[in-house]
């Protein structure tokens, strides 16, 4: 069949225990501007066990159809399952966008459903806008219009790609949590609900979960907070954390930090910044002791207000920060605290 | 039991970036290396070989140069090095590459297959997996921890906020996140022996069952539309402060900025 029979942009919604990831309400955001642009519908796929319940979240964020896969053998994530759902849902009602959250479930279901589709997959995108491929006409070569074009960093941040997948459909993209914009809810929205299930029979693909143990935090998530109080290398040691934490609690912010920390197990990996933790874009950014490596800075330099503080004076955080302080963190944080007690209560 | 491991040699993107004077990236002046979470991996299949006994092949698909990383993972420990490469399979997307891979691995006998969970100069995690499906095989994603039970592995599967401990009947193929292990150092009698060792080098026609139009460039469905370097936000103000100094410096520009 053509590729022009495929319609509709999906979104894969995420939830666990139940309950809807944010990036499911990040995807719809993007995926009604992205439907706008193509005259055409926004649906959710809910896949889980015991799910219906979620449906009118979907729709007052966004989705004018919710279809609703629904099986026991969908209550954990698995990946063969899942694939399975999402994929049977692609091949009977053949969009032409998929997106799927670059989330530790996303990263394992995408791959594994592009592959059986067989179709693209541009991995981790961070911008999704409909345009031609190629961009500009090339002579002899055919134009296509009303393509999705996936824009995504490489090489660890240090370069930009714009990728299309202009002879397959659907055009799959993973997308990179806290990036994409939610839109307001609409209160009261309803969605067509479709049930579908395409069966679901066990094989040698569907793993047995063993235990399942919830790694509870009492820490804000850090895409969240509106104030970051980041730490690099040159913070010294985990102990020394405690002047940072100090600077959080007096200015109401939350501590994070950037991969060496977490390399050097000072700090939990929920905690990190960058390429290979979470972007962030908070309204003030410490970066205090940080040198600010391009792996770090895609993580954070989206920040309205970042303040760095480095010894280095030579340090590249100093290219992305709005007001950099070369000198000594130890001396100047802990003033700073002492200081944003006085004012902020 | 028979591992084998994927392997990826990647520019080293961590130790600092090195840019040309126009400003693209400088690929020659980086080091290439073996990707960090492949090499996760190898030690995790290493591990294995040492407490149960197992021979372990390492693949990788590459040009020629990636030799090296094969040299490597033979001088850590691996038994055999098998080289995918060929003008062809060059400009692969994930897709391409996961199929030549996939068409590498049916010819070789195996229990269990590794790969890193993603490459440091892609980063997109997909090859894994994809593998996976082109073999018909469970995959485990994010392994944190790797068991053998048996016929079966046992691996914690990391997520987000938990982790489920995954029981899966072999063959199977898992991805090895970095945290899985600390990967030992190449001994010099390993490194004198990987040197002895042979390398099987594979072309396209060394491939079973994969059609030519899946495979390198053109057999991408992924198009590159533009590349570009990243354009980095500009630099602001810099000073060099005494702590006092400094102090009254950051609470004036909270106080601008109404952040206080």
């Amino acid at each position: 069949m053509g590729l022009e029979e495929y319609k509709g942009v999906y979104v894969f919604a995420q939830q666990v225990d139940n309950e809807l990831s944010s990036i499911a309400f990040e995807l719809l955001g993007k995926a009604k501007e992205l439907a706008a642009d193509l005259n055409t519908e926004v649906t959710a796929v809910l896949v889980g066990s015991g799910i219906k319940g979620l449906t009118d979240q979907l729709a007052e964020y966004g989705a004018d159809k919710v279809i609703v896969v629904d099986d026991p053998q969908l209550k954990d994530y698995r990946t063969e399952p899942y694939a399975h759902a999402l994929a049977s849902v692609i091949n009977e009602y053949k969009p032409e966008i998929v997106l799927v959250g670059a989330t530790a479930i996303g990263r394992d279901l995408g791959p594994r459903v592009s592959a059986r589709v067989a179709t693209g997959l541009t991995a981790d995108c961070t911008v999704l806008e409909i345009g031609d491929f190629p961009i500009n006409a090339i002579p002899g070569q055919e134009q296509k219009h009303n393509q999705l074009l996936m824009t995504r960093p490489a090489f660890g941040g240090n370069t930009i790609a714009t990728i299309a997948c202009p002879d397959n459909r659907p055009q799959m993209a993973t997308v990179r949590p806290g990036v994409m914009q939610k839109i307001e809810p609409i209160a009261g929205a309803k969605a067509e609900v479709i049930e579908y299930n395409p069966g679901f029979t066990p094989n040698n693909k569907y793993v047995e979960i063993v235990d399942i143990v919830k790694e509870i935090s009492d820490t804000v998530d850090i895409m969240d907070a509106k104030i970051l109080v980041s730490g690099g290398r040159g913070v010294g040691s985990a102990e020394n954390f405690k002047i940072l934490q100090e600077l959080a609690d007096a200015i109401g912010g939350t501590v994070s930090c950037s991969r060496a920390v977490v390399d050097n197990g000072w700090m939990p990996k929920e905690l990190q910044v960058g390429q290979t933790g979470k972007t962030v874009r908070p309204n003030v950014y410490f970066a205090i002791g940080i040198s600010g490596a391009i792996q770090h800075t895609a993580g954070m330099e989206e920040s309205d207000i970042i303040v760095a503080i480095n010894k280095d004076d030579t340090a590249p955080i100093f290219d992305v920060a709005d007001y950099g302080i070369v000198g000594d963190l130890n001396k100047i944080v802990p003033k700073l605290t002492e200081e944003l007690k006085k004012v902020v209560r | 039991m028979k591992i084998v491991v994927c392997v990826k040699q990647v520019p080293d993107t961590k130790g600092g970036v090195k840019f040309n004077p126009d400003g693209t990236l400088d690929r020659g002046a980086m080091l290439a290396i073996m990707n960090p979470d492949d090499k996760a991996g190898l030690e995790a299949a290493l591990r294995i070989k040492d407490e149960y006994g197992a021979e372990v092949t390492v693949l990788t698909m590459g040009l020629p140069k990636a030799e090296e990383v094969l040299r490597e993972a033979m001088a850590m420990g691996a038994d055999k090095g098998i080289l995918v490469t060929d003008r062809v399979l060059g400009g692969a997307d994930t897709w391409a590459t996961s199929t030549t891979l996939a068409g590498a691995l049916r010819n070789i006998d195996y229990d269990l297959i590794i790969t890193g969970r993603q490459a440091i100069d892609g980063d997109t995690a997909q090859v894994g997996p994809q593998i996976s499906e082109h073999l018909d095989i469970p995959v485990i994603s994010y392994a944190k921890d790797i068991k053998i039970e048996g016929d079966s592995v046992v691996v914690q599967r990391q997520y987000d906020d938990r982790y489920h401990i995954v029981k899966a009947k072999m063959p199977c193929l898992i991805t090895a996140l970095s945290e899985l292990n600390d990967p030992r150092y190449m001994t010099p009698g390993g490194i004198f022996d990987a040197y002895d060792k042979e390398i099987t080098v594979w072309g396209r026609k060394d491939l079973k069952d994969v059609d030519d139009s899946n495979l390198g460039l053109a057999g991408s469905p992924t198009k590159i539309a533009k590349a570009s370097d990243k354009v980095r936000k500009g630099a602001g103000e810099k000073v060099t402060l005494e702590a006092d100094e400094a102090v009254t410096y950051i609470m004036d520009k909270l106080k601008e900025k109404h952040v206080i």
